[in-house]
């Protein structure tokens, strides 16, 4: 494995992954010492809108994948409205190839939870949840035991820190369903209902939990908050570009020689990444990958240099969503990636609207077809027209993410559809296979 | 007779008392949980059980109960192994780990042993691809396995061994992870320190502490800016 390069490695920005190196990061006493609650002390001190305003000065946009700007949402919230206000963060990590908020729970819970008292301090709410996905067990163990020494110290519950601000915090786990990452299914999910999203509008900053004014935001976004409490705005701009400011977490997966979380500079394109990341691994070229999680269009060999910000990679025509980077080489086939990814949307699809329901129904029956070796010529326009009667007409993001590695990968890898097609690529699916997958 | 305890009442009433005095239907997942946690599944005196702590009726709870993947309508075994067969563990090798596991314990997706130790699940995105292919056991994860491994930690489960996962606590049984998924802490001596990061985790800022790298300008004390201080002024 070579050294990455030194302009290479000062790319890396160790913020919110830092506090992982002390293994005993989770525990109050070791998060203390490493600058913990300082910035909650901070916070008491100043005035909530300063507060907002702080958020809107450092450019700090969401981390869930949308990318819209923290200080605004925040803003949002009608105050002096007389009802309460809550704040929730969205702990439901399943978008196929993310998996950094999951770490940052379990090796630095209480970063989270400093995040989520001042966030609220700021939006004047005084009731807080956090919904974990349910299978991140071990995650949801620091973090319950961390709202529990944060209880015992004072950080939570009545008038803290003699501020006379109150907080009340649940950890709430939910039970399986990718559905409830989308704010509004989480909101019914937490209301005690099957999670399926909400007619817009009205918006969660004014009919939200309970049809109360409500903050929905993601767990690396609530983590940045301390952060920029104590650094301030100017300091949080130094890393990123002008418009996707800050350190961003990079989550690289597959055909590297060193998977793994990459904390670094917003705008840092993959060819750097897979850099640091040790370079392919032996015998592998890149071939496609996702730059956000398999709801963003993928890429190519060609895209290696476009910048990974929300703007670089619209202008490429995809998406940054969640940094997740599932990197894929020319040993691996786009059409069973996508026919995978498919299955997983057909699954989680919530049934609640019919383009999403029933399309990706269909198009999982085509691909199977396709890769059975059974496929038709005009199984491609099917495809697409199944895709265009998804996208923009379902009822939330779930619909439309479906669609993008089907439309990418019949845009960039057309030919190995047709590999399938004219019978030049052997089946991929027997009927064996088929049992297992559904 | 229901077939719940005072024990499980007495937890009933303390999830609810986590929501407002007049919401207290958000308690419904976690109650889901507390009752997968003394049956092993949901079962239709665990809806009841539900409905009637809620003061709903069976339909809204069923309705709800049905919707969500880990509310299983059917008794479960002691250890529930979930493999990662989404698109990157898939790839990696999660199929064959998935049909050997499906193979060998003759068992297929959501289907229990007949000894009642091990039901069997392929899953979705486990939200771990850095240490693909995956799987778990009671949601606890063992990682980059391979079949033979995989054989090994089913091996030992059926001889009423606990090996230790890669990553989390040591392992309890489905039912007793169910308690903690309702809301409770781990009490399991050492059990939440379990488990520290693996190298994939820190693969970025163990690179940047090799080389020195930190971000520069950080003051922790740089004042928040005042509103109303500059409009005093």
């Amino acid at each position: 494995m070579t050294t990455p390069r030194p302009e290479t490695l000062a790319k890396l920005t160790p913020v919110l992954t830092k506090r992982w190196l002390s293994p005993d990061a989770w525990r109050i006493g070791t998060y203390e010492k490493l600058d913990g609650y300082a910035a909650l002390r901070k916070a008491l001190g100043a005035h909530p809108d300063d507060l907002i305003q702080l958020i809107k000065d450092s450019g700090l946009r969401g981390r869930g994948g949308a990318g819209f700007p923290t200080g605004l949402k925040w803003g949002f919230i009608p105050q002096g409205d007389g009802k309460p206000h809550y704040l929730v963060v969205n702990a439901d990590e399943g978008e196929p190839g993310t998996c950094k908020d999951l770490p940052l729970m379990t090796h630095d819970p209480h970063s989270l939870v400093e995040g989520v008292i001042i966030a609220s301090y700021a939006i004047r709410a005084n009731r807080a949840y956090i919904y974990i996905r349910g299978e991140a067990v071990h995650a949801a163990r620091r973090l319950r035991n961390a709202v529990q020494e944060a209880y015992a110290k004072g950080y939570l519950g009545r008038n803290i820190l003699g501020s006379g601000f109150d907080l009340e915090l649940v950890v709430h786990s939910g039970a399986g369903a990718y559905i409830c990452g989308e704010e509004t299914a989480l909101l019914d999910s937490l209301e005690g209902f099957r999670g399926q999203p909400r007619l817009r509008p009205p918006f969660p900053a004014t009919h939200g939990l309970y049809a109360s004014p409500t903050v929905v935001n993601n767990v690396g976004t609530i983590a940045s908050v301390p952060y920029i409490v104590l650094g301030g705005a100017e300091w949080w701009k130094t890393m990123g570009t002008e418009k996707s400011s800050g350190p961003m977490i990079y989550s690289l997966s597959g055909r590297i020689a060193n998977p793994g979380q990459y904390e670094c500079s917003m705008g840092i394109t993959l060819r750097e990444l897979i850099e640091l990341a040790g370079g392919m691994q032996p015998g592998h070229n890149l071939k496609f990958w996702t730059p956000g999680g398999s709801s963003t269009p993928l890429l190519t060999a060609e895209h290696l240099d476009v910048p990974l910000d929300f703007e670089g990679v619209a202008a490429a025509g995809s998406i940054l969503g969640t940094t997740a980077t599932q990197i894929f080489s020319d040993q691996d086939c786009p059409v069973y990636a996508t026919y995978r990814w498919l299955e997983f949307y057909h699954h989680e699809s919530c049934g609640k609207c019919t383009p999403c329901r029933e399309g990706n129904y269909w198009m999982v029956r085509v691909y199977r077809r396709i890769l059975a070796g059974q496929g038709t010529h005009e199984d491609l326009d099917t495809l697409l027209d199944t895709c265009d009667n998804i996208l923009g007409r379902s009822f939330c993001g779930l619909g439309d993410g479906a669609t993008s590695s089907v439309t990418s990968s019949l845009q960039y890898f057309k030919q190995d559809y047709l590999d399938y097609i004219e019978g030049r690529t052997a089946p991929k699916l027997s009927d064996k296979q088929l049992v297992g997958a559904h | 007779m229901s077939v719940f305890t005072e024990e499980t009442r007495a937890r009933a009433r303390e999830i609810i008392a986590r929501y407002p005095a007049d919401r207290s239907r958000s308690a419904l997942l976690p109650l889901l949980h507390l009752v997968q946690s003394e049956e092993g599944y949901v079962s239709p005196a665990g809806v009841e059980f539900c409905a009637e702590v809620l003061g709903l009726n069976k339909a809204q709870v069923g309705a709800v109960a049905t919707f969500y993947t880990m509310y299983k309508r059917k008794p479960t075994g002691d250890y529930l192994v979930s493999v990662c067969t989404n698109t990157m563990c898939n790839v990696l090798g999660g199929q064959e780990v998935y049909d050997t596991l499906s193979e060998h314990l003759g068992v297929g997706h959501d289907e229990t042993t007949e000894d009642g130790k091990i039901t069997l699940e392929h899953a979705e995105c486990l939200a771990a691809c850095d240490y693909g292919p995956v799987m778990t056991v009671n949601y606890d994860f063992f990682d980059n396995v391979d079949p033979q491994a995989a054989l090994g930690v089913v091996e030992e489960l059926r001889a009423g061994g606990r090996p230790m996962p890669t990553r989390g606590a040591r392992l309890c049984t489905l039912k007793e992870m169910a308690v903690q998924l309702a809301g409770f802490a781990d009490e399991r001596a050492g059990a939440v320190g379990d488990g520290g990061p693996g190298e994939p985790t820190l693969r970025g800022v163990r690179l940047a502490e090799q080389h020195g790298i930190s971000v520069p300008g950080f003051d922790p004390n740089t004042p928040i800016r005042s509103k109303e201080a500059e409009a005093q002024k």
